[in-house]
């Protein structure tokens, strides 16, 4: 039973039955739906950037409890950061998921308890979703914007 | 049927899965291979191997004949009259693809419709998809109801002088229904349709009789059924298989070759381009015997017998929802159920991490997942060695589910 419980920390088990900003910005300057066809898991992710900060994001979705869990606690993270601190964060987070020694662990705070994913390899991709959707808007949006 | 003692034949069975006695629920997706097929396939590799049909050596003539003797051995368990019409394929889906690419790209045209039903795996699906791009035919779909069975009064209405195909499975590897072929193909055949019928879950779980389904093509698949993978068999009406155009082209397939043309040889083997899976049809030769043996009366009342006592046990709990027929008499042997709004790969990594290997995901049969309105499913899918205590720690490792998410 231990692994189970290291995958199913009672963090994530709190974000997945309470999500935090589970909510559709209107007009948001980043919108992208993404879904993780092998699991049927999918989310909505509304982010707001003002003058190269990320000021609020919110997400709609359905899935697992580790893909909703993940967004749930990126939503947090993200808010306040710059732009270039959020990627950051990002990439550390997934050089985590795979399994590589993340520079900064420090700054990945309650993310580390789902290092625990790493064991079910079929599953990270369930933990990246949010992340990868968040670093695909971001591009969209530097593309956009000229950044 | 004593299923403990079935047990013994699989090896595979006696390992312990992260601490926990493996209780495999899998069967839907692949079945074990008994210790007889693992013996026989090693022998065959030991003392025969060979390539078939090409040498005139006696290894040759060894490998020819047990490859031929599995094709006459299929074709006694579907009962149908010679071998001329069974083809070995490498799988289920490249016998259904067989079909829609040398039979479909030649007899499909725009204004023809294709009518599969909404409980098809993605191979009887895609495959006609592709063959309709091509020749500017249609599919249309025949509903699933409330209950998981076809929607048959909806089938007369789809059914026109239009269609040209109907494609359904025998089974229905998500919700189990058993389809009334003999009656879907009485009706197609009324308007001059032909019927491809996907065996791939029923022939590993109950006595079959083509010729009483009256079907026109039958595919189906060995690893199913106690074989290795990578063998696969279609059956087609010879008539039809006569004046269709070949799959693939190589090897084997032809009479004589120039450079510009060539002729084909006889059926079956004008389908079998290049080197078969030999080993494979080996394998599925000694599968077929041993489920011979045990007997095929006997292993659907096991099936039945299980499944009633999973749907039974499985009722017990709270907040579960099972999809597709609830009377094991009408159902192949798995149940399809969601608990409590968990996701299903939560509950498939849960139950793993009890030693319970069970498929959680959309079954390749998205279509349905989208008319059940959800995005996937748990399904315990059950064969000749699963007992009353597979089914119970099911549901032992599904209440601790519930405590870890409730
Ligand atoms: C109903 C049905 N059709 C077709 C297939 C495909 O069979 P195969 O694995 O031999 O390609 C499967 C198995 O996954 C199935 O359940």
């Amino acid at each position: 039973m231990s692994d189970l419980e290291d995958l199913y920390k009672e963090v994530i088990l709190d974000h997945y039955r309470t999500p935090r900003n589970r909510a559709k910005i209107e007009n948001a300057d980043v919108h992208l739906h993404r879904d993780n066809p092998l699991c049927g898991d999918e989310i909505d992710l509304y982010v707001d950037i003002e003058d190269g900060r990320v000021t609020n994001v919110g997400f709609e979705g359905r899935g697992c409890s580790i893909s909703q869990a993940s967004v749930s606690m990126m939503t947090e993270k993200l808010k306040g950061l710059s732009i270039a601190e959020a990627e950051e964060l990002a990439n550390t987070f997934k050089s985590m998921m795979q399994g590589e020694a993340a520079e900064d662990e420090d700054a990945l705070g309650d993310l580390l308890a789902l290092q625990g994913v790493q064991k079910y390899p079929v599953r990270i991709k369930c933990a990246l979703l949010g992340w990868n959707t968040f670093l695909e808007g971001v591009k969209v949006h530097n593309e956009k914007h000229g950044a | 049927m004593d299923p403990q003692a079935v047990r013994k034949d699989f090896p595979v069975l006696f390992q312990q899965v992260n601490g926990h006695p493996l209780v495999y629920l899998d069967n839907g997706a692949t079945s074990h291979r008994p210790l007889a097929v693992i013996d026989e396939i090693k022998r065959f590799e030991e003392e025969d191997n060979s390539n078939v049909h090409r040498s005139v050596h006696t290894l040759g003539q060894r490998a020819t004949e047990l490859f031929e003797g599995a094709r006459t051995k299929l074709a006694a368990l579907l009962g149908v009259p010679g071998t001329n019409g069974l083809i070995f394929t490498k799988s289920a889906t490249e016998s259904l693809n067989l079909v829609a690419y040398a039979w479909g790209r030649h007899h499909l045209s725009e204004g023809d419709e294709v009518l599969i039903t909404e409980m098809e795996h993605h191979s009887n699906i895609v495959s006609w998809q592709l063959a309709c791009k091509d020749t500017g035919a249609v599919i249309k779909a025949v509903p699933v109801d409330d209950n998981g069975v076809l929607d048959m009064a909806e089938y007369d209405r789809l059914l026109s002088n239009k269609t040209k195909v109907v494609a359904v499975c025998h089974v229905s590897n998500v919700l189990g229904t058993i389809n009334p072929i003999a009656e879907i193909s009485a009706k197609a055949h009324r308007v001059g349709a032909i019927v491809v019928c996907d065996g791939a879950q029923a022939v590993p779980h109950m006595a079959i009789d083509i010729p009483s389904l009256d079907c026109d093509f039958y595919a189906g698949t060995g690893h199913k059924m106690c074989a290795p993978t990578g063998i696969g068999f279609l059956w087609g009406r010879e008539h039809i298989l006569e004046e269709m155009e070949p799959f693939h082209g190589g090897g084997d397939m032809i009479l004589d070759v120039w450079i510009d043309h060539s002729s084909y040889n006889e059926i079956p083997y004008k389908f079998e381009a290049g080197t078969p899976p030999i080993s494979q049809a080996v394998g599925l030769s000694t599968a077929i015997d041993y489920l011979n043996n045990l007997g095929w009366e006997a292993i659907r009342r096991h099936e039945i017998e299980i499944t009633r006592y999973a749907l039974d046990r499985l009722a017990e709990l709270p907040d579960i929802t099972v999809y597709g027929p609830t009377d094991a008499e009408l159902k192949g042997g798995l149940v399809s159920f969601n608990i409590d709004d968990i996701h299903p790969h939560d509950v498939g990594t849960i139950l793993d991490g009890k030693g319970v290997a069970i498929r959680a995901g959309h079954h390749c049969a998205k279509p349905l997942m989208r008319k059940l309105g959800v995005g996937a499913t748990n399904r315990a899918s059950f064969y000749i060695y699963n007992t009353h205590s597979d089914v119970d720690a099911l549901v032992d490792a599904l209440e601790s589910c519930r405590k870890m998410f409730g």
